[in-house]
C-alpha cells in the first residue's frame, strides 16, 4: 500500500498514509521531528500536541482518519463563536443556559479517541465533565455555559478531526433509546426465567423411577412461578403487537406467538394447581427468550441506521447565512441557523434552505415547499411575503428577514423529512406482510382443526398438538426475512456514506436497467477550478470583482472563483444591488457602474466593445470561460475546467458490467458532454437540457418501460430525480437535490452508487434465501406438529432456532466485507501509487 | 434430601432478587455504555503531560 518504490515513504504520522514526496509537513511530536502528509493532519496534530495529549499517539492502536483540511474548520462553525459573543450572554439560547449538553460525536476509530477527547475537553476552561459513551456515541458534557460555549467544545473536536453536532434528547432519539433498554431488560429476565425453569424441567426428563410427588410438586410450583416474570414482562412485546394486529384487523406473526405462549402457560398453570398433566413451563419461558433475541438483534440493527439518520438530520440545515451590517453592508457570515434571532436578516442562495420562517425583503423569489406541502412546483414569492422555514430557494440569492426562530419552524420540516425517511415500506415487504397476515389467519384457523381431531383421537394430547402447531410455525422467519435484510443492509450503506431515505431504494436499485448521471458535480468534481485568467489591468483586481460578485451564488463557476480569491488571499470588493440572471450571470454596481460577470454574450450587451484580441483564444476542452466587463469596457476572462471524479471511470464501467443502459444527461455544452462521456464510457449523451427536458426524457424511459435509476447533484436534476424510479443526489450537493432524492451519498463519492447497486443485489439475494428457508421451514415443521410428531419445547427450538437464522443471515449483510471499496483513496494517494509502480 | 424443600423455595426467591439487582443496576444505567469503561481503565491520566492539568471534579 505504501508508496515503498519512491524510496522517501515514509507514512504520515497521524494518518498512515503515504506522505508525497515534495509535500511534506513537519511537527515535532514526542520530541522526534515527524513527517506528515498535509496540513489537515499537521494541524490536527499540532492541537493534541499543545494541548498536552501527546499520548495519544502512544495509545492508539490504529491510525487515525486522515484529516481534509476543508472539513477541519467548517465555516459554519468559523463565526459561531463571534456570534454567540455578541449576542450570547444577554439572551438566553435554549442550549446555552442548560449546563448539561449531549452531543454526538463521529469518528471514533479506537480506544485512545476516547481518552483524547475526554482529556482534551477536561482541559477547557468551565468543563466540569465530559464523558463518552461509546455504545452510542455520545458525548455528555456538564459545563459553565458562560465560560466553555457550545462552539468552543464543537470546534475543538472537529479541531481534533472528529465531527460532533448538538444532540437533543428531547427528539426521538429518548424514546428510542427507551425503548431498547426495555427489550434488553425483557431479554435478561427471559434468560433468567429460563435458565432457572431448565434446572427444574431437567430432573423431571432425565429419571426413569419418578421422583417423589410431593418434590415433583414443589418443582411445578417453583416453575410456575419463575414462569410468570417471562410471561408477564418479558412476552409483552408480542401480546401489544398481537393486539394491535387485531385492532387493525390484519393479524401479524405476533398473534399466533401470543395464543402459543398464553395457551401453553395457561395449560401449564392448570395443571400445576390439579396437580396431574402435562406441563410446558420450560418451553414456554425458552420460547420467549429465544424470540426475544432475534428480535433484539433486529432492533439493534435497526436502531442503528436510525441513529445516522437522526444525526445527518440534526447536521443538515444547520447553519444560515446571516448579513449583520443590512442594509449598509451586504458580507455574510455563517452562523448556526439555532443562533438566529427574530429580525436577523438571512441570505439564502439559490438551492439553499430558508433557515427559518422569514418574510422576503429583496427581489422575487421562486421557493419550493414540496418538503412542507409536499408541492412540487416551486411557488414565486414577492417582497413583505412570509417564507416559511425549510422551503428551498430555486431562484437568485434573495434576502429574507427573520420572523420566527428556527427553534419553532425548520424543526418541523426536518421532523418531516425524519418521518419521511421512516415510512415508505418497499414492495416486497408490503408483500411479506400480506402473505404473512393469510398464513396466521390459515394457521390459527389449522390449529384448531388439529385440537378438535385430536380431541376425537386422543383427548390428552390435544392440547399439546395444538400448542406445538402455532409455536412451531414461522410466520416470524416469513415477516423479518424481508425487513431484518433491508435494515442490516441500510445500516451497513450507512457506515459506507449513503444514507437511503426511502425504503425502496436497493429493491429497485436491483430491477433498474438504465442509469441516468448528471454530469457537473455528479460524474465531475462540480468544483471546477480556474486554469486560465486574462484581464485588462491588474489580475487582483479583476478576481476581487469576481468574487465579490459571485460570492453570494452557489453555482459551482461562482465557488470556484471564490475559492481562488480566497486563496490567493484576495479581499472582496463591495457590491450593491447584486442581482442573478438566470442562466447568463450575474449583475451589479461597482462604485455606481454596473458589472457583469457571466457568458460572453451577456457581458457583451453591457460592453458594447468587441472583445479584445487577448481573450479569443480557444478554451480547452471541457474548460468554460467566464467574463467579466463593465459599462466601460471589457475587464477579464477566466477559464474554469470541471476535472472527472477519480471513480467516475469505474462507476460507469461497474454498471455497464451489470448491463445497464448507461445515459448522460447534462445541461451543458454538448462538446464538454461527449468529451465527458468519450471518457467515462458512456454510450448515450443528451447535452443542454433544461430540466424540464430532463423530466421529459426521464419520463420518456420509464414510458418504454425502463426501470431508471438517477444520480444527481444540482437544483436542476431534483425534478428528474422525484421522477426517477430510484435515485442518488450527491452529498455536497443542493439540498433541493437531496430532499427530492431516494438516497443522498454523504461521503460523496460516486464510487458508493455502485457499492449501493452491488448491496441490493446481496440484499435481495438474502432475502431470498430467507422466504425460501421459511418456506421449506414451514411446509415440513407445521404437517410434523398437525400429527403429533413434534412436543411444544421442539416446536419451540425449531421455530426460534428458524428466527435466528433468518437474522442472522440478514445480518451478514452489515458485516463489513473487507473488499476494496473498505477505505475511500484520496485521489493524492492514488497519485503516489501511480507514480510509484 | 428433605434440604431440597427449602433450597428450592430458596433458590426461586434468589431469582427474584437477581431480577431486582437487574432492574436496579440497569435503571443506574449501568448497561448503557458496555464498551466505554474498559476503554477508559486502561488509559489513566499517570502521565508526565498530564501534571498541570487542574482535577476535574468528579
Amino acid at each position: 500500500m505504501n508508496g515503498e518504490g519512491s524510496g522517501e515513504g515514509t507514512p504520515c504520522f497521524h494518518c498512515g498514509q503515504p506522505v508525497l514526496p515534495g509535500a511534506v509537513f513537519h511537527l515535532a511530536i514526542g520530541g522526534l521531528e515527524r513527517d506528515l502528509c498535509c496540513v489537515g493532519c499537521q494541524s490536527v496534530a499540532r492541537l493534541i500536541v499543545e494541548s498536552g495529549c501527546e499520548d495519544f499517539y502512544l495509545r492508539r492502536t490504529v491510525p487515525s482518519a486522515r484529516v481534509d483540511p476543508e472539513q477541519l474548520l467548517p465555516p459554519e462553525l468559523a463565526l459561531v463563536d463571534q456570534a454567540e459573543l455578541e449576542r450570547g450572554r444577554d439572551t438566553a439560547h435554549a442550549h446555552d443556559v442548560a449546563e448539561e449538553l449531549v452531543l454526538s460525536v463521529d469518528g471514533l476509530r479506537c480506544s485512545a479517541c476516547v481518552w483524547l477527547i475526554e482529556r482534551y475537553l477536561a482541559r477547557l476552561p468551565g468543563m466540569q465533565l465530559a464523558e463518552m459513551n461509546v455504545t452510542t456515541g455520545r458525548l455528555h458534557i456538564r459545563r459553565d455555559p458562560a465560560r466553555c460555549p457550545t462552539s468552543a467544545i464543537l470546534k475543538g473536536l472537529r479541531g481534533l478531526g472528529y465531527t460532533a453536532y448538538p444532540f437533543d434528547p428531547l427528539r426521538q432519539g429518548e424514546q428510542a433509546r427507551r425503548a431498547s433498554r426495555r427489550l434488553f431488560r425483557q431479554l435478561f429476565i427471559a434468560g433468567l426465567s429460563m435458565m432457572q425453569v431448565m434446572m427444574y424441567a431437567v430432573p423431571a426428563y432425565l429419571t426413569h423411577e419418578g421422583i417423589d410427588p410431593d418434590m415433583m410438586a414443589l418443582m411445578r410450583w417453583a416453575s410456575l412461578f419463575l414462569t410468570i416474570p417471562a410471561v408477564c414482562y418479558s412476552a409483552l412485546p408480542f401480546f401489544s403487537g398481537a393486539w394491535a394486529g387485531l385492532r387493525a384487523r390484519s393479524p401479524g406473526m405476533d398473534l399466533p406467538v401470543a395464543i402459543g405462549i398464553a395457551a401453553a402457560f395457561t395449560a401449564s398453570a392448570v395443571a400445576t394447581w390439579r396437580g396431574e398433566g402435562e406441563i410446558w413451563f420450560d418451553s414456554v419461558s425458552m420460547f420467549i427468550f429465544l424470540l426475544l433475541g432475534s428480535r433484539y438483534l433486529e432492533a439493534a440493527a435497526r436502531r442503528k441506521s436510525a441513529a445516522a439518520l437522526e444525526r445527518m438530520h440534526q447536521a443538515f440545515p444547520a447553519s444560515a447565512l446571516l448579513v449583520p451590517g443590512y442594509p449598509a453592508r451586504r458580507e455574510t457570515t455563517l452562523v448556526a441557523a439555532a443562533q438566529l434571532q427574530v429580525g436577523d436578516v438571512i441570505l439564502a442562495r439559490p438551492g439553499d434552505t430558508v433557515a427559518a420562517d422569514a418574510e422576503l425583503l429583496e427581489g422575487d423569489a421562486e421557493l419550493d415547499l414540496a418538503l412542507l406541502s409536499g408541492e412540487s412546483r416551486p411557488q414565486s414569492f414577492q417582497p413583505g411575503q412570509q417564507a416559511p422555514g425549510g422551503a428551498v430557494n430555486v431562484s437568485q440569492p434573495v434576502l429574507l428577514r427573520v420572523l420566527r426562530t428556527t427553534g419553532d419552524s425548520t424543526l418541523a420540516a426536518i421532523t418531516r423529512l425524519a418521518e419521511q425517511a421512516g415510512q415508505g415500506k418497499p414492495a416486497l415487504a408490503q408483500w411479506a406482510d400480506i402473505v404473512a397476515s393469510r398464513f396466521v389467519v390459515a394457521l390459527l384457523l389449522l390449529a384448531a382443526v388439529t385440537f378438535l381431531a385430536w380431541h376425537l383421537i386422543d383427548p390428552a394430547r390435544a392440547w399439546e398438538t395444538a400448542i406445538a402447531v402455532l409455536v412451531v410455525s414461522c410466520p416470524c422467519a416469513l415477516s423479518l426475512a424481508t425487513p431484518s435484510a433491508l435494515a442490516a443492509a441500510t445500516d451497513r450503506l450507512l457506515r459506507e456514506g449513503t444514507l437511503v431515505v426511502r425504503g425502496n431504494v436497493l429493491e429497485t436499485l436491483r430491477r433498474a436497467d438504465t442509469i441516468v448521471f448528471d454530469k457537473t458535480g455528479t460524474l465531475t468534481q462540480g468544483r471546477p477550478q480556474l486554469v486560465a485568467l486574462w484581464s485588462i489591468g491588474a489580475q487582483d483586481r479583476v478576481l476581487a470583482l469576481a468574487a465579490a460578485m459571485e460570492r453570494g451564488s452557489l453555482h459551482p463557476l461562482a465557488k470556484a472563483l471564490a475559492e481562488e480569491a480566497d486563496r490567493r488571499d484576495i479581499h472582496a470588493i463591495e457590491v450593491t444591488q447584486l442581482e442573478s440572471v438566470t442562466g447568463a450571470g450575474m449583475q451589479c454596481l461597482v462604485d455606481g457602474v454596473v458589472h457583469r460577470i457571466g457568458s460572453k454574450q451577456f457581458v457583451a450587451q453591457l460592453c458594447e466593445q468587441p472583445l479584445p484580441s487577448i481573450f479569443r483564444q480557444d478554451t480547452v476542452t471541457g474548460a468554460g470561460a467566464v467574463y467579466l466587463g463593465s459599462a466601460h469596457g471589457w475587464l477579464g476572462r477566466m477559464d474554469l475546467a470541471d476535472a472527472l471524479r477519480p471513480d467516475a471511470v469505474a462507476t460507469v464501467a461497474a454498471f455497464r458490467a451489470l448491463g445497464l443502459r448507461t445515459v448522460l444527461l447534462s445541461g451543458d455544452q454538448p462538446e464538454v458532454c461527449a468529451e465527458v462521456a468519450a471518457q467515462t464510457g458512456i454510450t448515450e449523451v443528451i447535452a443542454g437540457c433544461t430540466p424540464q427536458r430532463k423530466l421529459d426524457y426521464v419520463h420518456g424511459l420509464q414510458q418504454g418501460g425502463a426501470v431508471v435509476a438517477i444520480v444527481g447533484d444540482g437544483i436542476n436534476d431534483a425534478a428528474m430525480l422525484r421522477a426517477g424510479d430510484v435515485s442518488f443526489a450527491m452529498g455536497k450537493g443542493a439540498a433541493l437535490a437531496q430532499v427530492s432524492a431516494d438516497a443522498v451519498i454523504m461521503s460523496d463519492r460516486l464510487q458508493a452508487v455502485a457499492g449501493c447497486a452491488r448491496m441490493a443485489q446481496r440484499t435481495m439475494r438474502i432475502v431470498r434465501q430467507n422466504l425460501a428457508w421459511a418456506t421449506v421451514y414451514n411446509f415440513v415443521a407445521i404437517p410434523a406438529a398437525a400429527f403429533g410428531l413434534l412436543n411444544p419445547w421442539m416446536s419451540a427450538v425449531g421455530m426460534s432456532l428458524s428466527s435466528l437464522l433468518v437474522v442472522g443471515n440478514a445480518l451478514r449483510l452489515s458485516r463489513a466485507s473487507h473488499q476494496k471499496e473498505a477505505a475511500p483513496v484520496p485521489a493524492s494517494v492514488q497519485a503516489a501509487l501511480a507514480g510509484g509502480v | 434430601m428433605e434440604a431440597l424443600y427449602l433450597l428450592i423455595p430458596l433458590s426461586t426467591l434468589l431469582v427474584f432478587v437477581a431480577i431486582w439487582v437487574f432492574f436496579r443496576a440497569s435503571d443506574g444505567g449501568q448497561f448503557d455504555d458496555l464498551e466505554g469503561p474498559a476503554i477508559r481503565i486502561l488509559h489513566d491520566d499517570d502521565s508526565v503531560a498530564a501534571s498541570q492539568e487542574p482535577s476535574a471534579g468528579k
